[in-house]
């Protein structure tokens, strides 16, 4: 083992220690005093900041820290101030009706603005960025609603949800009439051309047997003239709207294995006036349509 | 595996045959779970192992006059596993980087979906890229700064071995959907246990050649090796305390519930980034950049001072990964202030590696293998500079949940971590395989350029997209109401994700080229330099100090 002696180093001038390993020497550079600098500053940074803030632990407490400052509290105090500031306004919505806020436009410049956001986080998911729905969730800012449009309803709708956990839910159910055996292949094609002729105002006088399956097994629900209905949450099937599509296979697939859509009920997850603003933005959405 | 004694194939034999039954005790016991899948996985690879034993069974033990050479075979076989296992980790994260913008590539439905793949990237390029970078080149730089050869040929084959069987049961078990849901921690408590095994021969590697070095002083990138595997080892252990519902399932649950564990699982995993992607990458640079510069460190007093600093200040910091949550607030301020006085150790460490080219900047214009590892110094100082100011409350409360995290990280990971690895194994293979030089200096560049130019894309999309998203969830107007809904932020990210993809890809082109010049490098046939200085231990007869 051969240990060389310290030499000087020629680019730096300075000795190395003679430590040598597989080549590389130990240059005996001292640390420099900005390290020692940078290490007080930081030291001293670390224990004044221990002793602001609340820091060490002891056995079953720990330092509170002289700023007397903790997360929890902080947090309560700021969601306490936000609340104060909004109240001048949720309270108005809690309380006035829906049909006099929606006359109002600096409460709907609100509504623009925030029912957008409420309903971009809870709502366009499913049906979309303006509300034009998607393939199984319905178009509810062109369509009729299926449960009625004033702006209560709209609001009973998004609180109680449709199918939904709710007590209250709304509940509806199309029944699977080619599954479950009530109507055969050849009726249920009958009755979808029946109701692509109606939609399109073609003739249907030479379908009768289309108009009679129709007049027995869907009229209860959807009405004589097929308009729909909002006691049963029952869609108008003349008009060019469809939740599950138009096609015939998309309307033979409905009256064959049925329609049960779900809308989640919103009450307990929004706040009061979170729900009535949403009822707000969709009654916008319906008048000022994309 | 003719380097093995007749002894030590005969215990190589008896390990894969007690996997095998492993294997086999899972695949008929886990009928019905995922367990059995990897029961199968363990049986074709005791099985394999058992041939190649079997084929050299009867070789005669190695000459005496091997003894006298260091031990390099599981480090060239760790170069090649970890190339390979770069390209497919990094391959699956350009993959995820796509699946995130255009949500329809997931092309084999729950097996490839991701939440699934996600992790095949993040423990592919940490632990199969990384991981196996860091075992071959220690185990080089190991023998080289100790001037003594590994004491068997055992036990590194074991750790190179069972470290990779560890991988593949980790990759294989995500797609299978074997998680404990821990990040960097997802393998359940049968890879865990195998873990801890190759682990403490790991160290036990390291301890043992030491005790037989002979240079009196143990080299500082020794240090951070050691600190790496110790602590790696204290970390996996501790986050990984759970009980499997039985023997024959491959679910476990914590021993830790509720804020305690969130606690364990991040000082875990920040200190996985401290020790793994940290200290073991900078013994890598402790090493290969002085040697590749030919020059002393710049201050060997400042690496040891960076390392106990490095050492000390990171087992505070891994708090500051729950800021604002249900930790207590204590703990949070300890994380903060750790977090941003370990600047100060971090950065002397940048500083110390940027300074020791000073002499050499010519060398580092005109090299790229150089200029990797100097390109991954300033990454460092970048990255660590990033992370402590990131773990101020304040700022975490903008950064946090963001994209902003996930270009910090790569920061480090592209910038530092795979450079510095890059730059080190290109100066390892002509090493290892006894060549002059690579087989091609413009593809080096090539790669230099492409993973330059990768990060930068990817880090840049990544901060713009962190902080647009984080400005946008806490943007209010006069209401005091939210001004954007979520879908809105995800609307905002999508070109930057798009432009990740891109940096990505980048990124894996360079790792590809790479891979296919160190192949072509091994195949290479030329003639050895008459005046390359012998590289043997100091037992050898011939040996002279200096070499690689």
């Amino acid at each position: 083992m051969s240990a060389p002696a310290p030499d000087r180093d020629p680019v730096t001038g300075r000795l190395t220690t003679g430590h040598e390993w597989n080549g590389i020497k130990e240059l005996g550079t001292p640390v420099p005093r900005i390290v020692f600098i940078g290490l007080t500053l930081g030291a001293l940074y670390l224990i004044v900041w221990t002793i602001l803030m609340p820091a060490w632990p002891g056995i079953n407490s720990y330092t509170r820290g002289l700023l007397g400052i903790d997360q929890r509290t902080s947090v309560e105090a700021r969601v306490a101030l936000a609340r104060l500031e909004r109240a001048e306004w949720t309270q108005r919505i809690e309380t006035e009706p829906l049909a006099t806020l929606a006359s109002d436009p600096q409460v709907m410049n609100l509504v623009k603005g925030y029912g957008k956001t409420l309903f971009g986080d809870n709502c366009q998911a499913c049906h979309g960025g303006k509300g034009v729905g998607n393939s199984g969730f319905p178009n509810i800012s062109q369509a009729p609603l299926m449960w009625g449009d004033d702006l209560d309803t709209i609001h009973e709708t998004i609180r109680v949800g449709i199918n939904a956990a709710h007590p209250e839910t709304r509940f509806s159910q199309m029944l699977a009439f080619g599954r479950d055996g009530m109507l055969g292949r050849s009726d249920i094609l009958a009755v979808t051309d029946y109701l692509l002729a109606l939609g399109s105002g073609a003739s249907v006088d030479d379908m009768t047997h289309g108009a009679e399956v129709f007049a027995f097994n869907c009229a209860s629900c959807h009405g004589d003239n097929a308009r729909g209905s909002v006691d049963f949450g029952a869609p108008d099937l003349v008009d060019d709207h469809w939740i599950y599509g138009g096609y015939r296979q998309a309307v033979f697939n409905s009256i064959f294995t049925g329609r049960a859509g779900h809308m989640p009920s919103w009450e307990g997850r929004l706040s009061k006036a979170d729900l009535r603003i949403l009822a707000l933005y969709v009654g916008w959405l319906r008048e000022n349509q994309p | 595996m003719s380097s093995l004694t007749r002894d030590e194939r005969a215990l190589s034999s008896l390990l894969f045959l007690v996997l095998t039954g492993f294997g086999f005790a899972f695949a008929i016991g886990g009928r019905g779970d995922p367990l059995a899948a990897h029961g199968w996985i363990m049986i074709l690879f005791g099985l394999a192992g058992l041939f190649m034993m079997l084929r050299v069974w009867s070789a005669p033990n190695p000459p005496q006059s091997s003894y006298d050479e260091y031990f390099d075979a599981p480090t060239k076989a760790g170069i090649i596993l970890a190339l390979v296992w770069g390209v497919i980790g990094m391959a699956v994260g350009a993959w995820v980087a796509l699946l995130l913008a255009y949500p329809d590539f997931n092309l084999a439905g729950p097996w490839t979906s991701f939440g699934r793949i996600r992790p095949i990237h993040t423990s592919g390029v940490i632990f199969g890229f990384g991981g196996n970078a860091l075992i071959a080149t220690s185990f080089h730089v190991l023998q080289r700064t100790s001037r003594a050869r590994i004491p068997d040929q055992f036990s590194p084959w074991f750790v190179l071995v069972g470290y990779n069987l560890f991988c593949v049961l980790a990759a294989s078990g995500y797609v299978l959907g074997i998680t404990q849901s821990k990040e960097y921690a997802e393998p359940e408590w049968y890879a865990d246990i195998l873990l801890v095994l190759v682990w403490v021969a790991y160290f036990l590697i390291y301890i043992r050649t030491l005790m037989r070095r002979k240079e009196p002083h143990i080299y500082v990138a020794n240090w951070y090796y050691m600190a790496f595997i110790l602590v790696v080892a204290m970390l996996h252990i501790v986050n990984n305390l759970a009980v499997p519902i039985s023997l024959t399932q491959a679910k476990s649950y914590s021993l830790f519930s509720g804020v305690q564990d969130a606690m364990t699982q991040w000082w875990y995993g920040h200190n996985a980034v401290a020790f793994f992607l940290t200290a073991g990458f900078l013994g890598m640079m402790y090493y290969y950049l002085p040697k590749r510069a030919e020059r002393p460190i710049f201050s060997y007093r400042l690496s040891i001072i960076s390392f106990w600093g490095i050492t000390f200040m990171y087992m505070w910091a891994g708090s500051h990964h729950l800021h604002y949550t249900a930790l207590p607030h204590w703990v949070q301020t300890l994380g903060m202030v750790f977090s941003v006085v370990l600047l100060i150790p971090s950065w002397a460490s940048a500083g110390n590696a940027l300074l020791t080219l000073n002499g050499a900047w010519h060398k580092v214009r005109d090299d790229a293998v150089l200029r990797f590892m100097m390109l991954a110094a300033i990454f460092y100082a970048i990255t660590t500079l990033e992370g402590s100011f990131m773990a101020i409350r304040p700022v975490n409360s903008l950064s946090h949940y963001t994209d902003w995290t996930i270009g910090h990280v790569h920061a480090g990971a592209l910038g530092w971590v795979a450079m510095i690895t890059f730059g080190s194994l290109y100066a390892l293979v002509p090493w290892m395989w006894k060549k002059s030089q690579l087989y091609s200096k413009a593809l080096v560049e090539v790669h230099f350029w492409l993973a330059l130019s990768g990060t930068l894309v990817y880090v840049f999309a990544m901060w713009n997209s962190g902080v647009i998203q984080g400005l946008m969830w806490r943007t209010y107007d006069e209401s005091g109401t939210l001004t954007y809904s979520f879908l809105e932020s995800l609307v905002a990210m999508h070109p930057y994700y798009v432009a990740r993809t891109i940096g990505g890809t980048l990124f894996l082109l360079g790792a590809i080229v790479a891979l296919y010049n160190v192949l072509m490098t091994i195949r290479m046939v030329e003639r050895t330099s008459e005046n390359v200085a012998p590289d043997l231990p100091a037992t050898a007869p011939q040996a002279v100090p200096a070499g690689e």
